[in-house]
């Protein structure tokens, strides 16, 4: 063990020296990144460095990575990439980080100062292009500034509302040498306030409507795995004897398998969770924004139901729902504060009506015809049980997947909510893995959106991290053919996925085993061995080309005007009217 | 008139304090531009402090989407403060400059007739006047009317200054 203080700068250190040492004391065990021009006294100072640096094949790669890597652990994901294109390209991974409240930093080198604005060689101006995407950003001047403001995006990206922090490195800066007195100088933040366990005038009124309450309905959303609020929400509903139903990204902080539990909500969300929507006669989120996808029309979402709002962002109060009741801030202090305030609640006629909806629209799949999308994921919950960290990619293999994986626990769940990027999923995986070296990982993807981010099949491969990639292969950009299909008089256009490679021998071009499953006969085995196979793995599963999500609720409409199951033929929908 | 008087009613005064910063007008602008509001008049300045500036934005458009900017406003880590003003808390001051033809010796001793009690005449020069005066909102617009006669070479005004009554910071 060294004695030496770690705050105290050696002498004759450059500015990415300096930068690198900070990251050091902030624990940071891995950098994600690519390097380039304006980056490499930054990539020159990572020698010798504790930290682990993971070389990606795109930075679009690394920010997704970083991003699988924050939500699997909860600490922030670390990006370093150069000036330029180098910088652009992290912006599709920074508004997804930004859309889910995930903590990331993004490095990003740039020209020299005196260059600055005069559009030199690889020159972006990234600090203004990714402003409206990022918590909070700097575009650092000084080289004696950079221990300060790493320190500052240390805190912000991870308290409150979490979000990703860019930090722009002029080459000049980087290559300077730091001259200040301490790694570890005092932030300088009098605009930021952190909201902690609300106010209690606030939660007395959110315990008075429950107590007034006969038929609650719990809404969990993506900060009350943030916050870690699980064991007391589990209180909270037991204590209530209240359903439980969460969002897209809210899955497993209180456990699916849960009798309590209906699931998911919302657009492809359980027809019983929906039904609950419309008939509870209170309605408490815990840490949603009650976004679109699951309150498609807001004049008509719950109707008839108090609506109370528990959230760390005060900007989330009134922006969809003026709630009855609200409490600014953490979702599991807000939650254990309010237990004491709230009385047991006899709901058995109300979970019996719920019990009901359950018996009669369950979730459901064809086994004859060939093999489907949500029959793989069923096998694979089966071979899983909610053991493993599963993270997926956007579209129909999602909702799939989100309906038949079962998740029992928060922060094995990793998909992109808010932003809905393809490309996401495969990379999040190797981040998630990273993370958590000794959990199962299994990447589930649509064979358009793993085409977006496949590069990084060489960084799995470099990284001998054994991450499950299982590829949904419907040769469709399916989501978007279903909603041609059922609103636009299946007028395909611009869906067709002809000319996919054969994904095993890609796979096997990167020296990764690739296993097919074709035949609904050799799923559970095969997807069995490559779940054990100790390495990584691509499973390439061709299911039937035209499937359709139900239960879905039309963009724009209410739980009421759920569509169940498959319209027949003839039946005419109209056109959506919310956004997509 | 009847018209600009019903504008006027969504029109809204927010007054920020927020760190003196290159790129914190482009996080404010932002915010406001995303949810479809026109900036209508916007000053920064200096505080007393030199860390921090005063930002006084007007802006046209509804209360309630209003509500939702001064929230994502005051969530920007930049932003130490930021809040909406009305003529009940506080006072407001907006500052024009006025050029008008001067034209023929009858029509500029008209103007300086006018101008005596209500502006001061700041320049003279190759058959131009430039008036000046400080005022409420109000004052200024029923100057800019009575002084359209004349014809109105251009006119630049300062946007609302506002400060909290009180003890109360602004």
């Amino acid at each position: 063990m060294s004695t030496t203080n770690p705050a105290k700068p050696k002498k004759q250190m450059t500015g990415a020296e300096a930068l690198i040492k900070c990251l050091e004391n902030f624990g940071v065990e891995y950098i994600f990144g690519l390097s380039g021009g304006a980056a490499i006294p930054i990539f020159d100072a990572l020698v010798g460095s504790r930290i682990k640096l993971v070389l990606v094949r795109h930075e679009q790669g690394a920010t997704h990575i970083a991003d699988g890597y924050a939500r699997a652990t909860g600490k922030p994901g670390v990006v370093l990439v150069t000036s330029g294109p180098g910088a652009t390209n992290t912006v599709t991974g920074i508004m997804t980080a930004h859309m889910d409240s995930v903590p990331m930093i993004v490095l990003t080198g740039q020209t020299i100062s005196p260059m600055l604005g005069k559009d030199a060689f690889q020159e972006s101006d990234i600090f203004g292009i990714t402003m409206p995407v990022v918590k909070h950003s700097y575009l650092v001047r000084n080289t004696n500034d950079i221990p300060r403001i790493i320190k500052e995006a240390f805190h912000i990206t991870n308290t409150g509302r979490p979000g990703p922090i860019l930090i722009d490195l002029p080459k000049d800066i980087t290559s300077a040498p730091f001259t200040g007195n301490s790694l570890n100088p005092p932030m300088d933040l009098p605009g930021y306030h952190v909201p902690d366990k609300g106010r209690l005038t606030d939660i007395k009124k959110i315990a008075k409507l429950f107590n007034e309450s006969s038929r609650p309905l719990l809404l969990i959303g993506h900060g009350a795995v943030l916050s870690r609020a699980g064991d007391a929400i589990k209180k909270l509903a037991y204590k209530l004897q209240a359903p439980v139903t969460n969002t897209l990204l809210g899955k497993g902080e209180f456990p699916e398998t849960d009798p309590l539990s209906l699931g998911m909500l919302g657009m492809h969300g359980t027809a019983y969770a929906n039904k609950a929507l419309t008939r509870c006669d209170l309605i408490c989120s815990i840490g949603s924004r009650w976004d679109d996808r699951i309150n498609g029309n807001p004049p008509k979402f719950c109707p008839g139901a108090k609506k109370i709002h528990i959230d760390i962002d005060a900007a989330e109060m009134g922006k969809i729902v003026q709630p009855d009741a609200c409490c600014v801030g953490d979702a599991r202090l807000v939650v254990e504060e309010l237990l004491k305030y709230v009385k047991p609640h006899d709901t058995k006629n109300w979970l019996k009506e719920l019990d009901g909806y359950r018996q009669q629209y369950p979730l459901k799949f064809e086994t004859k015809g060939g093999l489907t999308a949500q029959y793989v994921l069923h096998e694979l919950q089966e071979i899983i049980q909610g053991k493993a960290i599963v993270t997926t990619d956007v579209g129909q293999h999602q909702m799939w997947s989100a309906q038949f994986n079962l998740s029992t626990e928060g922060r094995k769940w990793i998909s992109s909510g808010g932003a809905g990027t393809m490309g996401f999923g495969f990379p999040a995986a190797i981040g998630a893995q990273f993370g958590r070296p000794n959990d199962l990982v299994v990447a589930v993807v649509g064979d358009g959106g793993f085409q977006m981010t496949l590069a990084e099949l060489s960084t799995l491969y470099n990284s001998k991290l054994p991450v499950k990639v299982l590829i949904i292969d419907n040769k469709y950009l399916g989501m978007v053919r279903q909603w041609q299909e059922l609103f636009f008089d299946n007028r395909l256009s611009g869906v067709d996925l002809e000319g996919n490679p054969d994904f095993v021998k890609l796979a096997e071009a990167y020296r990764i085993k690739g296993v097919h499953i074709g035949h609904v006969h050799e799923c559970r085995a095969k997807l069995k061995e490559a779940i054990d196979h100790p390495g990584p793995v691509v499973i390439h599963a061709e299911v039937i080309k035209e499937d359709n999500v139900f239960p879905m609720v039309p963009a724009g409409k209410s739980a009421d005007e759920m569509i169940i199951e498959a319209p027949s033929k003839d039946k005419k929908l109209e056109k959506p009217t919310g956004s997509t | 008139m009847a018209q600009k008087s019903d504008k006027r009613k969504d029109i809204h005064t927010v007054s920020m304090l927020v760190a003196n910063k290159p790129g914190v007008l482009v996080r404010c602008a932002q915010v406001f531009a995303r949810r479809g509001f026109n900036i209508d008049a916007l000053v920064v300045s200096a505080s007393v402090n030199p860390k921090f500036s005063r930002m006084t934005i007007t802006a046209t458009g509804d209360p309630g989407t209003l509500e939702q900017i001064v929230k994502q406003t005051s969530k920007l880590i930049d932003v130490i403060h930021c809040g909406e003003h009305t003529r009940k808390d506080s006072i407001d001051r907006e500052y024009a400059l006025i050029k008008i033809k001067s034209g023929s010796p009858a029509s500029k001793a008209a103007i300086r007739k006018l101008v005596k009690s209500r502006a001061h005449v700041l320049d003279e020069n190759n058959g131009a006047i430039i008036v000046g005066q400080t005022g409420t909102t109000e004052e200024l617009d029923s100057l800019e009317e009575s002084l359209k006669k004349f014809g109105i070479i251009e006119m630049v005004r300062s946007g609302k200054l506002v400060m909290a009554k009180g003890k109360e910071p602004t």
